[in-house]
């Protein structure tokens, strides 16, 4: 099976991020490292990879040119990488970014795509199932327990009371879930081996994409600091009080 | 000249910003044992170090991502740099020294004199298991009486028809109960010499040894040789003389040069992140002159063994790295450590005593790395006799 798995690199989240004071997009510095999420869709994508015989080709737009994070998945087991390095695509949307990696996956040929289900920086979450619109496959989102064989794949899906049992025809689209996988960690031989491993560069232009963004952002708040909670003093009568603020939150 | 200089927006713990001094093949070696720590080690360290428990099932796993024997060439070993091994131990000891003593035991002590001394057999034979960690190998050179000045050692190897018959007691040997495999080095009629001795050979026995206050996610044990018998081949081949043993502890002692500064930063940031949090008098004692200065020492401290250290790991690549050099870092930088673990601890007030926080746990930790490996007196003679050319021992 020829598996696409994009992935992101982003700042090391152990640094607090900073934005440009112009366009309130996030400062890159040279040295990203592979979103975790990424790493989630790097290890099912070598499972199911080593399950097919297949090949993993990753796929990341990442208009600072940094390969750290690349190097790292490639590490981890990932045959090789397209990256879609330019500068025109500072601060894209996610509809660009969507059509940017649809047209290179496009380009090189899949059966199954695989991404996250929201990257840890921008937290849009919604360029797969923007892919699998532009791509015109099935969408397999909040996904874990991926299987696939046969011209299909299964997953269950993650709602908010258990699990769907979800089973599309390839090609498709399949966001997975941070939990899905506990990725492995790169192997020293892995490491070293991954600079050797192929890694194609191209542009918007190559792709016949036109990286206009439709999105600006205007203005960035920092979160409201959390105000001090209340205290109820119990005066043998406290309960009442209580069950008034839990009826208040809709809790009971 | 370049432009003026000015006021920087600098790294609390990388504040000279060594980091940009590692390639990124470096940084991403560093980055994934660090992950490996943050995952596997930390969770736990705390209650194993208080259970005197060692994580046997970590070993497989490192043995996986290749940490096993890392700097070595061919024969399942990874073969990376001097540096990413030395950054790999920072990292390790940055969760724990038992954790990095392991991996200095197996790597630097057992698998090394194969490596370096033994036979293509030997080497076909126990490395590829040893780096796989599916084989964990020890190191008996330290006894009883015979720790400082190992030429004094009693355990003896003689001749018997083709065999070798090994009779002594090694102590303080680490992994010694847990390990397969023992290197064991032995007086014969030639001069101290090497020894294979897989440890289910009868006569072997190792007795844990309990009660340590310090590495207590480390086995530490009595090696009791008694007429050990090992056939001919068991013998490392290549190397005779005291310079066997010593130089698989210079390997040993390049990768603690390494470990002590992950110790130290772990304390550093221990002590930062509580004096910037803990409100006496209305204020984080983070603000009072004298924890600022306590704070300093430990960040000088940190990052002038990190340059200390990557020097000497540039120089081991190189291959300009003399034994002197080893001593040397190994002295300044264990130093740093339990100094700045005990600054540390006295930031942290009572809780520096729990195990909630993890600096009395590397404090009692360093107390071990100062003495083993050659004691602080030792790199001192050493020290002292390269630059007077007088020798203090003899």
């Amino acid at each position: 099976m020829n598996i696409a798995v994009c992935v992101k690199q982003i700042p090391d989240p152990a640094t607090p991020y900073e934005l440009d004071a112009e366009n309130h997009w996030v400062i890159r510095p040279n040295d990203q490292v592979l979103d975790d999420t990424d790493r989630v869709g790097v290890e099912v994508g070598l499972q199911l990879a080593e399950a097919t015989e297949g090949t993993v080709t990753l796929f990341s737009m990442s208009p600072s040119g940094s390969l750290q994070g690349i190097r790292q998945a490639l590490a981890m087991g990932a045959d090789k990488a397209v990256l879609i390095d330019d500068e025109s695509l500072k601060g894209s949307d996610a509809l660009t970014t969507a059509r940017i990696l649809s047209a290179a996956v496009k380009r090189e040929g899949y059966d199954l795509v695989i991404t996250g289900t929201e990257s840890t920086d921008g937290f849009t979450g919604v360029v797969p199932q923007m892919m699998s619109e532009i791509l015109d496959v099935p969408c397999l989102s909040f996904a874990r327990n991926v299987e696939a064989g046969d011209g299909t794949v299964t997953i269950e899906r993650q709602t908010t009371t258990g699990y769907e049992t979800v089973t599309s025809a390839l090609p498709a689209v399949l966001a997975v879930t941070a939990g899905a996988e506990e990725p492995r960690y790169p192997t020293f031989k892995g490491i070293m081996q991954a600079k050797s491993k192929p890694v194609d560069t191209t542009t918007a232009a190559e792709l016949g994409v036109d990286p206009v963004s439709s999105q600006t952002i205007t203005a960035v708040d920092p979160v409201a600091a959390r105000a001090a909670g209340d205290v109820v003093e119990d005066d043998g009568e406290a309960y009442l009080k209580i069950v008034e603020l839990l009826e208040q939150v809709k809790v009971i | 000249m370049a432009e003026s200089i000015r006021p920087g927006k600098l790294d609390a713990t990388d504040f000279l910003q060594i980091d940009e001094l590692l390639s990124g093949e470096e940084r991403l070696m560093r980055n994934t044992v660090a992950q490996f720590v943050t995952d596997k080690v930390l969770p736990n360290v705390g209650d194993w170090f208080d259970e005197g428990f060692f994580p046997r099932d970590l070993v497989k796993e490192m043995g996986d991502m290749g940490l096993l024997g890392m700097h070595l060439t061919g024969y399942g070993c990874a073969g990376t740099s001097a540096v990413a091994y030395g950054l790999a131990c920072t990292e390790l000891e940055a969760g724990d020294s038992g954790v990095r003593s392991f991996v200095s035991v197996q790597g630097s002590l057992a698998m090394y004199p194969i490596w370096a001394f033994g036979s293509e057999e030997q080497k076909q034979r126990w490395l590829p298991g040893m780096a796989a960690g599916e084989t964990i190998g020890c190191f008996g050179l330290t006894e009883p009486d015979s720790g400082s000045d190992p030429g004094s050692m009693r355990t003896t190897a003689r001749r018997d028809g083709d065999d070798w018959v090994l009779k002594g007691t090694k102590m303080w040997i680490t992994n010694g109960s847990i390990a397969d495999v023992a290197i064991i080095w032995a007086t014969t009629d030639n001069g101290v010499r090497g020894f294979i001795v897989p440890t289910d050979t009868p006569g072997f026995t190792a007795n844990t040894i309990h009660k340590k206050m310090s590495l207590r996610i480390s086995i530490t044990s009595e090696l009791v040789l008694d007429d050990v018998r090992v056939p001919s081949d068991a013998i490392l081949p290549n190397v005779s003389g005291l310079k066997g043993p010593l130089s698989c502890l210079n390997e040993a002692r390049f990768g603690i040069l390494f470990g002590a500064v992950g110790a130290a930063r772990a304390c550093y940031e221990a002590a930062l992140d509580y004096a910037k949090e803990r409100i006496q008098f209305d204020r984080p004692i983070g603000s009072f002159q004298l924890t600022q200065r306590k704070l300093v020492e430990m960040m000088i401290g940190v990052n002038n063994g990190m340059l200390l250290a990557l020097h000497l790991g540039r120089k081991r690549d190189e291959g300009t790295l003399a034994a002197e050099h080893v001593s040397y870092g190994k002295l300044v930088n264990v130093r740093m450590a339990l100094e700045t673990a005990r600054e540390a601890r006295g930031v942290l007030g009572a809780n520096g005593i729990t195990l909630e926080y993890p600096v009395i746990r590397h404090m009692n930790n360093l107390e071990s790395v100062y003495t083993y490996e050659g004691t602080n007196e030792i790199h001192t003679l050493v020290l002292g006799q390269a630059i007077t050319g007088l020798s203090a021992f003899s």
